[in-house]
């Protein structure tokens, strides 16, 4: 994805990650900040299905070319679903971090904490 | 639709389309350069010999070529190389120095290139003299006792070091979980202490390029194991504060371990062991002339204090005093009266060894050519070596700000520096639009090798150069003109960077999809 | 000034000048004054290039090398031919000198021979997957070990005795670090027995199981049957295996092995007193992010042109950093090139007809040193190219006879056995030699006898 961008549906933590919440369950992925700042995507190998995640934590790892990175649950919960594409397709982080780039969906086990996450315009703020 | 400038490139490279056929590609059925000689025993079918099932049912796959065939493929192979014989290799941390041409004459003298790892000690004693006095003269040089030649490249010596500090703290009676490094640390060291067994600590970097002391004060603990340091460090910068750092180390019962990759900005000026080092690891093929081949072989010695010394690898390369007994040298056995006892040899009596890192003894046809190098500079050679380097990379800089390259790409703390200097690309990046890794790029147009990029970590966009002491002024002079040439290039039409290299054998490599789905063989 | 800096008087006062500074020590003043060395550093003083020569000729000359007299020893190197494009082709500069090829472009000569490399040694273990060389063989066992460690987090490995002792030593000093157990099994009739292991040795904490292939007494062990045992307890199996007997061998990644390292000296590097050689490191697709060291890829330029870079670096020291799978940067690519230049000159066919020649003449010396009276064989598994012997008396005195006639025969090994020897054949032992072997030897072992009457 050539523009950075920041939907506005959606909640961001301070390292880069954002949140899809639909009731309980939440989508994670990386920002466009993030997946710039590596540079492409060559590797990505999903967690198991059932793995619980920690808010503030790393969860998993995404490899670019000339970096390794750690990715942080923005909230806490329990793996529901994997994007399975993406072993084929890293890169599709790169194009289309927000939808086809998903990385995880959650059962979160403390809706409440959403509330610590930023709104689009307050993360993109952060970024200056 | 940007100009692309292009630059004779007949001279080092090839770029006709058949030297791109892998040897494989070359190879028909059939064709062969090795042809066995008869046994000359009586034959046994090989069934008898080797049970059928044991055996493979097809040859493995090696390429089928004549012995012309070879030469010409890897002759015209290497042309596609760069190399330090044909040109100039900034390359910070590196030390790519000339590697003189008498030491491949005497590594290749078949008293040392045809013996065997394995023979008799009393009938290799010119081997083990030579890899004593390369010990003694390493342990001069660092200011430290005793000295260990099997760690086989810097990160092997890396990996001794911290397993002689695990072992030094457990003989105590102590088990440290952490080392710390400072964060310009080279890769290996965090690398190193992972492998064996440590939980890397990140210790900052003050606004001098120094170790930040009150952050060091901060991690040290009785559960640190030992600070991993290189100084000078990896900004080319000396540790002036070293004494400190030291005092601070040993006060909480750590090992200090010196990473000499730097060394040759120092020897014969100060050493490791008088700054308070436990541990040195020395880089053969970086300060001591080993030729790179393309990423190895090299060594990587280790010096230690008094404290260490009992758990260095086994076996250990001693000295007797002729005529004496014990020192754990075996009894002469019956029948062999006569014969002197073995005045150099290998010592497998010790019994707080760390054990061993590899076999053998280590890379020793490393060694010759390491001891050759040392004899031939001598005490002042060497110094003169380091003061050299020093002042080539102060010169260089010099020219580079002469040049007004620095206002682009300024060096990232602005103090004197050793023998290697690190500049930021940041600013060029805004102003030009291009990055360190495109006026790298377009360098190599130039027909010459980068400097080293992106390394350390805590510059942006760093650019690590190291010009090495035997390099001419002229070509340090050409250089520096150089990288003004393609600044200005780029302030014009900053695409050509971008589109860099035009004139080598291959333009730039998709290295995203060779990451992503590897194909590291040809597939047959 | 040495002979390798060019700074005249002249040179250094403009230098000196354009920096800003008066004199050299003012390039030093970040060091403080008593860290300073104030004497010059207690070496000898530098020699002419004549002198330097002749001192380390006069060094060598105090080597008995194989050149020297007609060597039997093995034990993990041997003394091969070595053919003479192997010294004109790594000897070129463009080969030698350059640095580890970070800059692709002007690299290719490097990483296509890597790739090269790569592909013969695939070939030859059986698995898909080799790197760009490591260290040497013992350090490759321990770095497999390490994958291992990585790959599925257990706490210990099984290593058969069979394996060479400084690979199961060098596996001990890193498995200590990594707080893992090694429990050596013992070999019965010369080859692993998996009966002598108790049955919890492959159990849920087994990592990975380490055979050598020949084993060290020089037998070819049984993979498949191994593999299986250790696959079923859930662990990776270690194969260090050794090289030219592979083409008469059945690769051990058919066989089971996830990993196959071995020492690559006999593939076209020389002696050297036991260093500079290669390790080879090959692995199943599965490992292949965890492999130590530098893989070279294929790739495609700007342009769509073949070209080939160093591929998945995110695992090494210079990204990865303290998650990297080895903290190895420096390896051996100049004598893995040898390796690759050793292989082609070999060929598919000269590489089978080296192994079978071996086994004849290693055959052929087993039967002869046998059919001495007082020599016997501590086993008579099949061999490719070395075997133990035990001698009836004082070894020490039947090696100093046969080296007073000339002839080194073999490999001393050590206290555990301390009558026995360890017999190395390579395609320059000839069938004279063996035959002198066999004649020396036997009068030896008869003068033992006599002065020691049974």
């Amino acid at each position: 994805m050539a523009e950075a961008s920041y939907p506005g549906d959606l909640k961001y933590h301070a390292e880069h990650d954002w949140a899809r919440i639909d009731g309980d369950e939440a989508t994670f992925g990386i920002t466009w900040y993030a997946q710039d700042a590596l540079g492409e995507v060559v590797f990505f190998e999903a967690p198991a299905v059932g793995t619980t995640v920690s808010k503030d934590e790393a969860y998993t790892e995404v490899e670019s070319v000339k970096a390794v990175s750690d990715v942080i649950a923005p909230l806490s919960g329990e793996i529901v679903a994997v994007n399975e594409e993406l072993a084929a397709t890293p890169e599709t982080i790169n194009e289309d971090p927000y939808g086809a780039g998903w990385l995880v969906k959650v059962q979160l086990s403390d809706p409440s904490e959403v509330e610590s996450l930023m709104d689009a315009s307050a993360y993109e703020a952060s970024l200056e | 639709m940007s100009t692309q400038s292009q630059r004779p490139s007949a001279r080092w490279f090839t770029n006709a389309a058949d030297d791109e056929k892998t040897i494989y590609e070359r190879s028909r059925p059939g064709r062969r350069a090795f042809v066995a000689p008869p046994s000359g025993v009586p034959e046994r079918p090989l069934d008898e010999l080797i049970p059928a099932r044991l055996r493979r049912a097809e040859p493995p796959r090696l390429p089928e070529v004549s012995e012309p065939e070879i030469v010409r493929h890897y002759n015209r192979l290497s042309k596609r190389n760069f190399d330090l014989d044909t040109g100039f290799y900034p390359l910070g941390s590196c030390t790519m120095k000339h590697n003189p041409k008498l030491h491949e004459r005497v590594a290749a003298l078949p008293g040392h290139a045809r013996l065997h790892p394995l023979q008799d000690p009393e009938h290799a004693q010119g081997a083990l003299e030579l890899m004593w006095r390369l010990q003694e003269a390493l342990s001069e040089i660092a200011g430290l006792p005793h000295v260990s030649l099997q760690p086989s490249a810097g990160s092997h010596g890396e990996l001794a070091g911290v397993l002689l500090t695990r072992a030094y703290h457990e003989d105590r009676g102590e088990h440290r979980t952490k080392v710390l490094t400072p964060d310009t640390a080279h890769g290996t060291n965090p690398a190193t202490v992972t492998m064996a067994g440590y939980e890397v600590v990140k210790v900052g970097t003050d606004a001098r390029g120094n170790v930040d002391l009150d952050d060091l004060r901060a991690k040290a603990s009785d559960d640190v194991a030992c600070l991993m340091l290189t100084n000078p460090s990896t900004l080319g910068l000396f540790e002036s504060g070293i004494e400190e750092i030291a005092e601070v180390m040993h006060g909480v019962g750590a090992t200090l371990y010196y990473d000499g990759a730097n060394l040759n900005a120092i020897m014969g000026i100060c050493r490791p062991g008088d700054m308070g080092f436990d541990i040195v690891h020395f880089n053969l093929h970086k300060t001591f002339t080993q030729p790179h081949g393309g990423g190895g072989p090299g060594a990587g010695p280790i010096a230690v204090s008094e404290r260490i010394e009992p758990f260095l690898p086994r076996p250990q390369v001693v000295r007797r005093d002729p005529g004496a007994s014990g020192n754990g040298a075996e009894p002469e056995p019956e029948g062999m009266r006569g014969v002197p006892p073995r005045m150099y040899d290998l010592d497998y009596d010790r019994p707080k060894s760390i054990g061993r890192l590899r076999g053998f003894q280590g890379n020793y046809g490393v060694f010759v050519r390491s001891y050759a190098y040392i004899r031939s500079l001598g005490a002042a050679g060497l110094r003169e070596a380091s003061e050299v380097a020093v002042l080539n990379a102060n010169y260089l800089l010099a020219r580079l700000r002469q040049e007004g390259v620095l206002e682009l790409l300024p060096v990232a703390y602005d103090r004197l520096c050793m023998h290697e200097f690190v500049l930021s690309g940041a600013p060029m990046k805004r102003e030009l639009e291009i990055k360190t890794l495109d006026l790298a790029k377009r360098l190599l147009d130039h027909g010459v090798h980068p400097p080293t990029v992106y390394f350390p970590l805590v510059v942006e966009e760093a650019l690590m150069v190291e010009p090495t002491e035997t390099e001419t002024r002229e070509t340090l002079d050409a250089f520096a003109a150089t990288v003004a040439e393609v600044l200005r290039e780029a302030r014009e039409d900053p695409e050509i960077a971008l589109g860099a290299p035009y004139s080598t054998p291959v333009r730039r490599l998709d290295e995203a999809t060779a990451a992503r789905r590897p194909i590291v063989r040809q597939p047959l | 000034m040495s002979r390798y800096t060019s700074v005249t008087d002249a040179d250094l006062r403009e230098m000196l000048a354009t920096i800003g500074l008066g004199s050299v020590a003012e390039l030093f003043a970040d060091i403080p004054q008593a860290l300073r060395l104030d004497r010059s550093l207690a070496l000898e003083e530098g020699l002419s290039e004549q002198e330097v020569y002749a001192e380390l000729r006069a060094l060598a000359e105090r080597n008995v090398s194989t050149d020297d007299e007609i060597s039997f020893l093995g034990g993990g190197m041997y003394d091969h031919y070595v053919p003479a494009i192997v010294d004109s082709i790594i000897s070129r500069s463009e080969f030698l000198t350059p640095y580890t090829p970070y800059q692709p472009e002007i690299s290719q000569g490097g990483l296509q021979a890597m790739f090269e490399y790569q592909t013969a040694i695939s070939e030859l273990t059986g698995l898909p997957v080799s790197n760009a060389s490591v260290y040497e063989g013992p350090s490759a066992v321990a770095a497999a070990g390490y994958v291992a460690k990585l790959h599925n987090g257990r706490r210990r490995f099984v290593v058969s005795s069979g394996v060479h002792p400084h690979s199961i030593e060098t596996l001990s000093t890193l498995a200590r670090g990594w707080g893992m157990d090694v429990e050596v099994i013992e070999l019965e009739d010369g080859v692993t027995n998996l009966d002598n292991l108790a049955p919890s040795a492959f159990g849920e904490d087994l990592s990975a199981l380490v055979i050598q292939q020949p084993n060290f007494l020089g037998a070819i062990e049984d993979l498949e049957a191994l593999a299986t045992a250790a696959h079923a307890a859930g662990a990776l199996v270690i194969c260090a295996a050794d090289p030219i007997p592979l083409a008469l061998l059945r690769p051990p990644g058919e066989q089971g092995a996830d990993i196959v390292v071995g020492e690559g000296q006999t593939l076209g590097n020389r002696l050297d007193f036991g260093g500079p050689s290669f390790g080879f490191f090959a692995v199943t697709e599965e490992l292949i992010r965890r492999v130590p060291g530098r893989i070279a890829g294929e790739t495609r330029d700007l342009d769509g042109k073949r070209g080939f870079v160093l591929t998945l670096q995110t695992r090494e020291q210079h990204i990865r950093r303290e998650r990297a799978t080895s903290n190895i940067c420096t390896a051996q690519a100049l004598n893995a090139l040898a390796g690759v230049i050793y292989l082609s000159w070999l060929g598919s066919r000269g590489i089978v007809e080296l192994a079978e020649l071996l086994a004849q003449r290693t055959a052929y010396a087993r039967d002869q040193l046998a059919a001495i009276p007082g020599v016997s064989l501590p086993h008579s598994q099949p061999v490719v190219r070395e075997f133990p012997i035990a001698v009836d008396g004082d070894v020490e005195l039947v090696i100093a006879h046969c080296r007073a006639n000339g002839i080194n025969p073999g490999y001393r090994l050590g206290p555990d056995h301390p009558n026995w020897l360890l017999v190395a054949i390579t395609e320059l032992r000839t069938k004279v030699e063996i035959d002198r072997l066999a004649e020396v030897l036997g009068a030896a072992v008869a003068a033992e006898r006599e002065r020691v009457p049974a």
